[in-house]
């Protein structure tokens, strides 16, 4: 049996989903589980051709709940164990993402957002950032990377199974229908040979020797008796989470240091944001440009430094408002006031981002 | 001077007494899989998953690997448990809210699947941690809190056949009965096959068991006796359902 699709470094031309299946198979993920949903269903399908060459497991469930569960189920026998879903799919995955998180289980997932509120479209959105950053009744203990392109759809991907279990909070690559479907170039490449350590899992459940007699038993719960039990848990989640935050937190700037307006936006639309800035900049127009790549946890110094020099902060996405609430939240205080370019479901495009710029300039 | 009974080597000693209600059904279930456990040498393999509703008070019943899950979730986490590591023993305990209310979708897919998981639901006709409503189990007439006049059928249906269900949708080599707390020895018999049924890798095994509840049926020790033995078995058969053909005709 061959050990890995790909050896060395080699470039490629194909669709997202297929870019995420290849990167989990590089990443040595074992097993996945999933329903499908449109657009994410052929992450599922390159898998599932993968699987039997690699040693590699699927189960095919029959809802997002199951999905999730059983991926829960994959994490707690030691497994590096991941799922992907998208928009009524995601909904129903919060409630064993929630499970993950009060029980620190680093399951992956793979998410690629379509038009919501409901079934919506299939297509393409950013509104799935709420759900992603914060859903379930709990308090957002994950992290969450948005992509841009086809190599950070690798990049990421391979990350997230080793910041997954090296922080064990669930971990996200929230990607979109565009990244998903779309065919674009990108390298491909054994993250060993890169010097990428890939991070081993570990048993929660089913390790070597009797329980009670050789070792412990494993035994976890996500219910508490008390409040102080709960809050005393909470509290140091908190403190682990905020520790970490600074060293997982990543972002990409330009110019941001040094103009009046700064363009906020992640994912797919950073790709138009970056364009239109860096078009108006070789026209000697003064205007940066953010994105931060994880928006949970948010780059928060370094949004807050750009928010204390900038007059205006100009948010473009595909949601009404998301992104704006996770930058207001970071950027509290601070001086930058923000307008917006809010696009619910469709995609926004470097010329639009540019005739806003200009509009908000005179 | 005290005697102190015999309790299963796979129970946890330091977790007991246990914190279920006087009367409840739910020790001597535990006993029974407790003592199965034992008999068959599997406490190193076994991983325990319990429900939400009253079967996640024995999230550290046993010196067993154990999670306790949503309500209703527990099948699928088993389910993922054992689809990643074979190896292991996976037992699912849930209650009847659990198993047939919410986490419905999970016993029959499980099920047509045919995962190599055991499943152990403990019916008390009720939601026996929220206070006693009406479950899908609840007996016709049966007050609950969410039927204080009496479960009519014609609104809310009969009560659920599990077992029956199960056995009508698996593949020959599932095992599937119903016991009863009002015959332990019996119900340790069924617990055990449906065990080796799993380690003999033949296919999805699920026992329901009759069980008590005094405290929602708020009944003394007498009518809950016969709530349990003559009330739930006018509805619930007591007995194995599916058994896989043994390996002997197997091998004809």
């Amino acid at each position: 049996m061959p050990e890995k699709p790909i050896k060395g470094d080699k470039r490629y031309f194909m669709t997202g989903n297929e870019v995420v299946a290849y990167a989990a198979v590089m990443a040595n993920a074992d097993i996945m589980y999933g329903y499908p949903i449109t657009p994410q269903n052929e992450i599922m399908h390159y898998w599932t051709r993968m699987a039997p060459k690699y040693g590699k497991e699927f189960l095919q469930t029959e809802d997002e709940l199951s999905a999730g569960f059983t991926t829960v189920g994959g994490v707690l026998a030691g497994r590096k164990a991941f799922t992907a879903t998208a928009g009524p799919g995601n909904t129903l995955m919060q409630e064993p993402i929630s499970m993950a998180e009060a029980m620190r289980l680093p399951i992956v997932v793979a998410v690629q957002q379509r038009g919501g509120p409901s079934t919506a479209t299939v297509i393409y959105s950013q509104q799935e950032v709420t759900l992603t950053t914060f859903g379930g009744n709990g308090e957002g203990f994950r992290i969450v990377y948005s992509t841009a392109t086809h190599q950070e759809l690798y990049d990421y991907t391979i990350k997230a199974f080793n910041t997954a279990w090296k922080y064990r909070f669930p971990t996200f690559i929230l990607g979109d229908g565009y990244q998903a479907k779309m065919r674009e170039s990108l390298t491909m490449y054994d993250p060993e040979s890169r010097g990428i350590e890939l991070v081993s899992p570990e048993a929660y459940v089913g390790m070597p020797g009797t329980p009670g007699i050789d070792r412990p038993p494993g035994q976890y719960r996500n219910t508490y008796n008390v409040e102080e039990e709960l809050y005393e848990v909470l509290q140091q989640y908190q403190k682990e989470y905020d520790a970490i935050a600074p060293e997982v937190a990543e972002f990409e700037s330009l110019g941001a240091e040094d103009s009046d307006l700064v363009v906020v936006s992640h994912g797919v639309v950073s790709r138009a944001a970056k364009e239109a800035v860096m078009e108006l900049r070789e026209a000697g127009v003064k205007v940066g440009y953010f994105r931060p790549i994880t928006l949970r946890p948010m780059p928060e110094k370094q949004l807050r430094e750009v928010a204390n020099k900038a007059k205006t902060l100009l948010i473009a996405e595909s949601a009404i408002g998301q992104l704006a609430r996770l930058v207001k939240d970071s950027i509290y205080g601070c001086g930058a006031g923000i307008i917006p370019l809010f696009k619910p479901g469709a995609g926004i495009t470097a010329e639009e981002i540019s005739a806003k710029i200009k509009s908000v300039l005179g | 001077m005290s005697v102190q009974l015999a309790m299963p080597k796979s129970w946890r000693v330091d977790t007991k007494p246990h914190k279920f209600c006087p009367g409840c059904g739910h020790g001597l279930v535990l006993k029974a899989l407790g003592e199965a456990i034992d008999e068959l040498g599997i406490q190193d393999k076994a991983v325990y998953g319990c429900d939400i509703g009253c079967s996640l008070l024995s999230w550290d019943f046993f010196n067993i690997d154990a999670i306790q899950t949503h309500h209703g979730r527990t099948t699928p986490v088993i389910t993922g448990i054992k689809r990643a590591n074979p190896e292991v023993i996976g037992i699912a305990y849930m209650g009847d809210g659990g198993g047939y209310a919410i986490g419905s979708q999970h016993l029959v897919n499980a099920a047509a699947r045919n995962e190599k998981i055991t499943l152990i639901l403990v019916n008390n006709t009720q939601y026996g941690m929220t206070g006693g409503q009406m479950a899908p189990t609840t007996m016709p007439g049966q007050k609950t809190e969410t039927s204080p006049y009496g479960r009519d059928p014609e609104k809310t249906g009969y009560p659920t056949q599990g077992p029956e269900m199960v056995a009508a949708i698996t593949q020959e080599g599932a095992y599937v009965a119903r016991g009863t707390v009002a015959n332990p020895k019996q119900m340790k018999g069924f617990i055990k096959k449906a065990l080796e049924n799993q380690i003999n890798g033949r296919g999805f095994s699920f026992v329901e068991i009759l069980s008590t509840c005094p405290t929602n049926w708020r009944t003394n020790a007498e009518d809950t006796w016969k709530f349990l033995e003559k009330d739930m078995t006018k509805y619930f058969k007591v007995g194995e359902i599916k058994v896989p053909e043994s390996r002997h005709e197997e091998g004809k």
